[in-house]
């Protein structure tokens, strides 16, 4: 996977998935494609029309607690978001982070250094996040996760995975 | 390497010899958990290209969530469910109520220590009561499994939960496992590994401390374990499915976090809306006006659960205006409560008794409150509008205590009945 490189988003502690994908949203939107215009509408109403691909939301504790609902990272996925990088994760959330594709590092020094509105560069495979306040390492994700990431996500990893054993 | 219990079963299934905190590991369970959302699954399957499941050996289905079918809806998802089961050939399914997932996996010898037990479902850690690693897991990755038969888990870190000395009288694991909800809070274990350790907790029965395992899902854990001991093989030894070996922590192992608690210094509680760390001391809370009382559930529907609420009830009468729900955990527990004379109890004091299964719990059917009502239940969660609507609210309490509200009419320990 080659590098992420993109602007930053800082949030704070406990961002809950109701404000990342509003729950009214998730029996009326139920386009992936759709999804990502309704990003972090009830967090940061800026978000949504401009977030670019490659860009990283740092966060604090407990990012995506709340209803395990899907789309609360779908939003993100679908809208080619580089990472996110936590201080730490709700557990389902980081789950369903990694089989959908995206990013989610857990690194408290780096959410410490980086600035909202910087730019950071991240090497996922080296487990590297580069920005100006300089290096800092992370536990590269094994080959098991890195595999789900190059296919895609969990649903073409598996559906790879039953084609080549057939 | 000192190890976890949680490092130390995760490194055995992947066949290392140790792993550590944040570490990613394949690995095969033993058992996979599914119940009404076992239809959906099937869809996400498909979408896969799934044809047929890994192994139906490894799956257990259980029917419970909306049992009998409350809608022609219902219906179509149980039927699509029978017909996946019988073209899969998987044959450890349970139909209507049988009784709840996870009293069955249990009940049936399904879970069993040393094992890794992944299941569509939050509650799944109940199942470390046997000394099984198990934890919730999404619908897409239970898809995945049924596809290729292993899953990604990350290692956890370790909180240990030691409590010693004895619960007092009229104290139960259920006052036990709300009160460190209420003292830590409903965070505290996100994404970890709860191990119980100290003799109170030795000394509790297993349906009690399956509470405790039951209820760590509402810190955020992903599985809970209680060192499995002489009760526990007592129990599986004309249960269990497979031979099994058990798998203990070091004593040495490193925790990210050890809390003690002293037994005798826990007292009855009461979790108040709309959340499950929103713990305060049953005697600041009697005089609640309550309307309905639900006696039930995967946390507390078990035979001893349903003793202590027919000892309450014994003689007396639900009080004028109110209503009392009870529903056995399982089959099983429903016929030694007719057997114990439990059942004529609670009819005598006018309460309502329903198949087994998840019942009004999560506000499916089978006695959902109205707007503006209040309800005690011993279930796992009070959100708001967890039974149905969010215009009520839910206070969560030991069978006891529930069954004393009932009587009373308002919240109210048994003591003072």
């Amino acid at each position: 996977m080659a590098e992420i490189q993109g602007k930053v988003w800082k949030y704070g502690d406990n961002v809950n998935t109701d404000v990342i994908f509003p729950g009214k949203y998730t029996y009326t939107v139920s386009e992936p494609a759709e999804m990502p215009k309704y990003a972090l509408e009830d967090l940061d109403p800026e978000f949504a029309g401009a977030v670019q691909a490659g860009d990283v939301i740092v966060g604090g504790t407990n990012w995506g607690c709340g209803s395990s609902r899907e789309q609360a990272v779908v939003c993100l996925s679908e809208a080619k978001l580089g990472a996110i990088i936590a201080r730490s994760f709700a557990r389902i959330y980081y789950r369903n982070c990694l089989n959908n594709a995206l990013p989610a590092i857990v690194c408290p020094e780096a959410v410490d250094a980086i600035e909202n509105g910087e730019n950071v560069t991240i090497d996922l495979e080296n487990g590297i996040i580069t920005c100006q306040a300089g290096k800092f390492s992370f536990p590269p994700l094994p080959e098991a996760v890195m595999e789900i990431f190059n296919a895609g996500g969990l649903i073409p990893y598996t559906k790879k995975r039953l084609s080549e054993s057939n | 390497m000192s190890q976890t219990f949680a490092e130390k079963i995760l490194a055995k299934k992947a066949g290392l010899d140790y792993t550590v905190p944040g570490q990613i590991v394949e690995i095969k369970p033993d058992v996979i958990l599914s119940h009404d959302n076992t239809a959906p699954i099937y869809g996400l399957f498909q979408r896969m290209g799934g044809e047929k499941v890994f192994d139906p050996d490894m799956h257990a289905i259980i029917i419970d969530h909306a049992t009998p079918a409350p809608s022609t809806k219902h219906a179509e998802n149980h039927r699509i469910i029978r017909e996946f089961v019988k073209e899969q050939g998987i044959k450890e399914f349970y139909d209507v109520g049988r009784g709840i997932c996870h009293q069955i996996l249990v009940e049936s010898g399904l879970a069993l220590p040393g094992e890794v037990v992944l299941g569509s479902d939050s509650h799944t850690p109940h199942a470390g009561v046997m000394g099984a690693f198990a934890a919730g897991i999404g619908r897409t990755e239970m898809a995945s499994i049924w596809a290729i038969g292993e899953l990604w888990l990350r290692v956890p870190e370790s909180l240990k939960i030691t409590v010693t000395g004895e619960l007092g009288e009229g104290v139960t694991s259920k006052d036990l496992a709300l009160t460190i909800i209420g003292d830590l809070k409903s965070d505290a274990a996100i994404y970890m590994s709860v191990e119980w350790h100290g003799e109170a907790i030795q000394a509790l029965p297993l349906s009690q401390r399956a509470t405790l395992t039951n209820l760590m899902a509402e810190m955020g854990a992903k599985n809970s374990f209680i060192p499995p001991d002489k009760k526990v093989f007592r129990f599986l030894k004309d249960r269990a499915r497979r031979d099994y070996e058990a798998v203990y922590p070091d004593d040495d192992a490193k925790y990210i976090r050890e809390v003690k608690y002293d037994g005798g210094s826990i007292e009855p509680v009461v979790a108040c809306p709309h959340s499950v760390d929103n713990v305060k001391p049953l005697s600041e809370i009697r005089g609640t006006h309550i309307d309905q009382a639900f006696l039930g559930t995967c946390t507390n529907g078990r035979l001893d659960d349903l003793a202590a609420a027919a000892a309450v009830l014994e003689g007396k009468k639900i009080a004028d205006g109110r209503r009392m729900i009870i529903i056995p955990a399982s089959e099983a527990i429903y016929l030694a409560a007719l057997q114990a004379g439990y059942l004529e109890t609670f009819l005598k004091a006018g309460a309502v008794i329903e198949s087994p299964g998840c019942g009004p719990c999560m506000g499916n059917h089978m006695g959902v409150p109205a707007v503006g009502e209040v309800s005690i239940s011993t279930a796992n969660r009070n959100f708001r509008g967890r039974m149905g609507t969010k215009e009520s609210e839910v206070y969560l309490a030991s069978p006891a205590v529930v069954a004393a509200s009932a009587v009373a009419g308002v919240i109210e320990s048994p003591a003072n009945l």
